[in-house]
């Protein structure tokens, strides 16, 4: 029985940005499950006393001197792109700000 | 959208009467580097869109963020200046969230390590008070790119067709500076966000960190208000106004959600935490649009990036070359120059301090140095519409013309006409005297010539002041510094006037 | 002469080029041949980069009749995974979302390849954005294994384990997030190198876990892996993670080990990392291995790293975390496909959604919400922060572990080559796969597979050795030593028993 809801995923896709169709919210709904495994697995250990780590090799300050370098040409930015006006990034209109 | 229009709103005088206003102010300053945050971009303002852009700053695949060691010296300067602590490690964060100008789609930010902490800004309010707002903290991040919204209404996101996105702007490193709600300010709440923003905008200028220019958006601020019945009471639910990029739009957003929250909660209503925006034509807040995601950022620390840990001895080092800050400057000027204080704040707001420190430093008192600039010189700028800074006059000049009336060469009345000349440009004050002839007649053979016509062309005043009734003498003076056309100095005409009577 | 060409390792092929019996453009297009003649059938390229690979053997011959100084390696043919940017070359990631992306840069690593005049043959397959271990997940098909067209080539660098594996380069680069590069090898009989994390630059590596993620060689012998380990390794100002220090000598260290004296090594055996889930065959040339460790003079011993079992768990937490984020930027906005929805408004949100929704595959989806779910409000703490933790445990038993022995060695995968189909559907068993990789991902320590026989099905088998970090000279020592009396033992390298493939012209 799965822990994870199909709501909880659907809730999940939309923070994602990920359309799914309905038969993928079933399946992804139940195959979540490995994640609850894998909390129940790490949390036997992960106590208070435990620092985390988050990078494999500790190091700190590693910083770049204040010299700009040559911009990327304005014809590679938007070659990519799939529109493009006036020299910007033409996308579908906006709605909502942050 | 036209709703707007309808909102209730309370009488602001009326509201603050009822209400104890909490006002909370994040504000984001763009640091003025060379160099983007993340990445060795060039950062210089006006450029065509897209040109100061790199893999980093676009979010290409693959590229990754190196962090600009000066931006970290600048937020750290930004800390010490706002008295805070500097943190001994502290680390990036990915703020995940989907929007265009971002090119990665999360914003690489502080959160819960930010480099600085727990600080305070003293506030000088316009009658001399001085307000402290307690800072919470400011941490680093990098700016996002520039929409522009085609078709639809005029350029607003509603209603548009399509947008244009422009990433010059996305990655500038900007300091955002959080204060810990603001109490205390009763009505003055609006007065008090105001010279907060105003002062933090001084504060980066001095400390050259950020060319600090409200017009271009380099200082932006988010303003938090909310409202309750007495100083005593919980805080009240808050909204949060966006964008307000002016003083004066402080100033006003602050009073138009003051009156609107009153409003909300004079009907027996609660106010909705949200996110509002300041429309500048209209002078109103609206609500935000609702997000179905809303806060939740799934932050967690930037992966790409190592910690800052800036060293004790760094800090340090970045400590002693903070210039001093207005308000302590402003602070020993006034002290050393024995202003009052309505005079200091006079000065201030014509923005005659700095000339009148050059004037004084040049050698000129600092009461002459005073009477000059916001005397004689305020005028002609008023008149002729310019700063006063602007005047085609230096502090040495004022002086100089200052050294010259003390040394007697001319009066007053000649001092003006000498200013007059250096304004004109004529040169120099000394250059002007020689030049216009302006010297003070100090030759008593020629100033007894004068004095003997005046005396015969007025006997009946001689007769009067031989009897000891010396009010009369004025208009022997006068006549004689008519004579001389205003060249001889008053004060030895009088003497020469009372030894030839006798 | 041409077949020969593409038989030969890199080191021998780079001495033919320094001798002037071969030229690049010959070693070049002998590559190029064998990709049109067996790459149908493998399917390990997803682009051949014919006239750029050309283009650089030309001006290496040139510059070589010029008498210029070159590097070792150069003019000698490189296949580049296609996580990797390459500067006019299309990049895809293995993913339709990528689909006719051309990169307007040079990852770093490509940067020093092209430096040294390694000419580029093309991009090879892979699991989609590197999620998977069987190139089962490549939006392009699958990649096939030489050994046998019917199973996988591991993953999720089953298209340059292939392809070198095939003799269709000489080297290639690989990436390693939990066990791309080992895994591959391992089912491949090819030799792979994940160096210790900040040791080879990631700046241009389309990121899935940026804590885990390394990129490293992809070759048939161990001193070819250091040979392009050098050559890609060491500091790099715009890789904030890169080790500022030199790389150990590595290619010293390799021919130091082929002489074959171990003695003075401590070999330890992970006690974890063996017995229950191991296929048979696998067990039986791990021991052998070891006997011959043991006939080289090392001593052998066991270690346990009683925190390895959590490995997997911490993994699965923070590798979709970290990938949720990293994948967030392809939205259809800047670059690569872009779907509007089949109905109802386009707006930017939802063509963000829809363009996602169609371009990542299955595999993706999956990770992307596993670690969106994992980050969402509230669970931080519970899941990473937690995950986090269990990286602390791990890398304190590999302190402890490395205080015992110098080098630690398991079997690369429990198991040989799968047939196609045989675990897509059964995620568990495909993430088992990884069980004996993936800690030294989560520690940041090297480690290497090198093939160290045939299963009973006929299939090889993968050996792994794991150093301490920025140690890898102990994988090439070690590394070098087995394989040289591995290889005296088999009369020869293992591909040699590797079924010739049809050649299709």
């Amino acid at each position: 029985m799965s822990t994870i809801s199909r709501d909880e995923v659907a809730r999940v896709a939309v923070l994602a940005r990920i359309d799914l169709r309905p038969e993928e919210l079933d399946r992804l709904a139940g195959e979540l499950d490995v994640i609850v495994d894998a909390i129940a697995q790490v949390s036997e250990v992960a106590t208070p006393d435990v620092p985390a780590t988050s990078h494999p090799l500790p190091l700190t300050n590693v910083f770049r001197d204040d010299v700009p370098v040559p911009p990327l040409p304005v014809e590679d930015v938007l070659a990519a792109a799939p529109a493009s006006e006036d020299g910007r990034f033409s996308v579908p209109q906006i709605l909502g700000e942050e | 959208m036209s709703a707007h229009a309808t909102v209730d709103l309370v009488d602001y005088d009326e509201a603050v009467r009822r209400y104890d206003p909490v006002i909370g102010i994040e504000v984001h300053v763009e640091l003025g580097t060379k160099t983007k945050m993340f990445c060795a971009a060039e950062v210089e303002f006006g450029g065509e869109p897209n040109t100061q852009v790199t893999p980093v700053s676009l979010g290409l695949p693959g590229a990754l963020p190196v962090v600009n060691g000066k931006a970290v010296e600048y937020a750290i300067k930004i800390g010490l200046a706002l008295n805070c602590q500097i943190a001994e490690s502290c680390r990036f964060a990915r703020k995940n969230y989907f929007y265009p100008d971002v090119p990665k789609n999360f914003q690489t930010s502080q959160y819960d390590e930010p480099i600085a902490f727990d600080g305070y800004l003293d506030v000088e309010l316009e009658d001399g008070t001085i307000f402290r707002v307690d800072i919470e903290r400011a941490h680093m991040e990098e700016d996002a790119g520039k929409n522009t919204h085609v078709g639809g209404a005029t350029g607003r996101i509603h209603g548009a067709e399509y947008s244009l996105v422009d990433y010059n702007r996305a990655g500038i490193p900007l300091v955002e500076i959080v204060t810990r709600p603001i109490t205390g300010a009763g009505e003055r709440a609006p007065e008090v966000a105001r010279a907060y923003v105003q002062t933090l905008r001084d504060i980066f200028r001095a400390l050259d960190v950020s060319e600090a220019r409200m017009e271009r958006g380099n200082v932006r601020a988010d303003v938090n208000l909310s409202l309750r019945a007495t100083p005593e009471s919980p805080l009240g639910t808050r909204t949060e106004t966006k964008n307000v990029n002016s003083f004066r739009s402080i100033e006003r957003a602050v009073r138009y959600e003051v009156s609107r929250q009153a409003a909300v909660l004079d009907e027996g209503g609660t106010v909705i935490q949200e996110t509002r925006h300041w429309h500048e034509d209209t002078s109103v807040t609206t609500a935000g649009r609702v997000k179905s995601d809303a806060e939740d950022y799934r932050y967690f620390p930037e992966p790409d990036l190592v910690p800052v840990a800036p060293s004790r001895d760094w800090v340090e080092q970045i400590r002693a070359t903070l210039p001093e800050l207005p308000v302590a400057r402003r602070n020993r000027l006034q002290g050393e120059w024995g202003y009052a204080d309505a005079e200091m704040r006079d000065v201030v707001n014509a923005g005659a301090l700095d000339l009148i420190e050059a004037t004084v430093a040049a050698g000129a008192s600092p009461a002459a140095a005073r009477k000059w600039w916001m005397g004689e010189l305020a005028r002609y700028a008023k008149t002729s519409d310019t700063e006063i800074a602007e005047i085609a006059v230096t502090p040495a000049q004022i002086a100089q013309l200052q050294a010259l009336v003390d040394s007697g060469r001319i009066n007053d009345k000649l001092a003006r006409q000498v200013l007059e000349g250096v304004l004109a440009g004529e040169g120099d004050p000394e250059a002007v005297v020689v030049a216009r002839g302006l010297e003070v007649v100090s030759d008593d053979g020629a100033l007894l010539e004068a004095i003997d016509a005046a005396l015969a062309a007025q006997p009946d005043i001689v007769e009067k002041v031989r009897s000891g009734n010396m009010g009369p003498i004025g208009a022997i003076i006068g006549a004689v510094m008519k004579a001389t056309k205003g060249q001889a100095d008053a004060g030895r005409v009088r003497e020469l006037v009372i030894e030839r009577i006798g | 002469m041409t077949n020969d060409l593409t038989r030969l390792s890199a080191a021998d092929l780079a001495a033919h080029l320094v001798s002037g019996e071969v030229s690049s453009v010959e070693a070049t297009q002998a590559h190029l041949d064998r990709i049109g003649d067996v790459d149908t059938a493998v399917h390990a390229f997803l682009h051949v980069s014919t006239e750029d690979a050309l283009a650089t053997a030309r001006d290496i011959d040139s510059r070589r009749a010029a008498g210029e100084d070159l590097h070792p390696l150069a003019g000698v043919p490189i296949a580049v995974k296609d996580v990797v940017v390459t500067k006019g070359l299309p990049t895809t990631a293995g993913s339709k979302i990528l689909e006719g992306w051309i990169p307007p840069y040079d990852a770093t690593l490509v940067e020093r390849i092209r430096a040294a005049g390694l000419p580029i043959l093309g991009k090879t397959n892979m699991d989609e954005f590197a999620m998977g271990s069987s190139t089962e997940h490549s939006a392009y098909g699958n990649t096939h294994n030489p050994w046998d067209l019917d199973r996988i080539p591991g993953g999720s660098g089953g298209g340059s384990a292939a392809a070198v594996a095939a003799y269709e380069a000489p080297l290639a680069i690989g990436t390693d997030t939990g066990g791309s590069i080992r895994q591959p090898g391992a089912v491949t009989g090819t030799v792979g190198v994940k160096p210790t994390y900040g040791g080879v630059s990631r700046y241009g590596l389309i990121a899935m876990a940026s804590s885990l993620d390394q990129a490293g060689p992809v070759t048939r012998t161990v001193l070819d892996s250091a040979l392009l380990h050098e050559l890609i390794g060491g500091h790099d100002p715009r890789d904030s993670t890169s080790i500022n220090e030199d790389l150990p000598l590595l290619v010293d260290a390799a021919r130091q080990g082929a002489i074959g004296d171990l003695r003075g090594l401590r070999v330890g055996v992970v006690s974890e990392l063996s017995g229950e889930g191991y296929q048979e065959g696998v067990s039986a040339r791990f021991a052998e291995s070891l006997d011959l460790l043991r006939s080289l003079g090392a001593e052998i011993i066991e270690v346990s790293c009683p925190h390895f079992k959590y490995a997997l768990g911490a993994y699965y937490l923070i590798m979709p975390s970290e990938a949720s984020s990293n994948l967030a930027k392809f939205d259809g906005m800047r670059f690569g496909l872009r779907v509007e929805p089949e109905d109802g408004p386009v707006t930017a949100e939802r063509v963000m959604s829809a363009t996602r929704g169609q371009g990542f595959g299955d595999e993706v989806k999956r990770r992307i919400i596993l670690g969106t779910y994992a980050l969402s409000a509230g669970y931080y703490d519970a899941y990473y922060g937690s995950a986090q933790k269990v990286r602390t445990l791990i890398q304190r038993d590999f302190d402890a572990a490395f205080a015992q022995a110098d080098v630690l060695v398991s079997p690369t995968a429990p198991t040989t080559a799968f047939k196609f189909g045989e675990k897509l559907d059964d995620p568990l068993a495909m993430y088992l796969n990884d069980v004996a990789t993936i800690p030294a991902n989560l520690a940041g320590v090297p480690g290497m597979s090198l093939p160290n026989g045939l299963s009973d099905d006929g299939l090889p088998v993968g050996f792994q050795i794991l150093a301490p970090a920025k140690a890898d000279d102990r994988l090439y020592r070690v590394g070098a030593a087995l394989e040289a009396a591995l290889e005296n033992t088999w009369g020869g390298p293992l591909l040699a028993k590797a079924p010739e493939l049809e050649v299709a012209r």
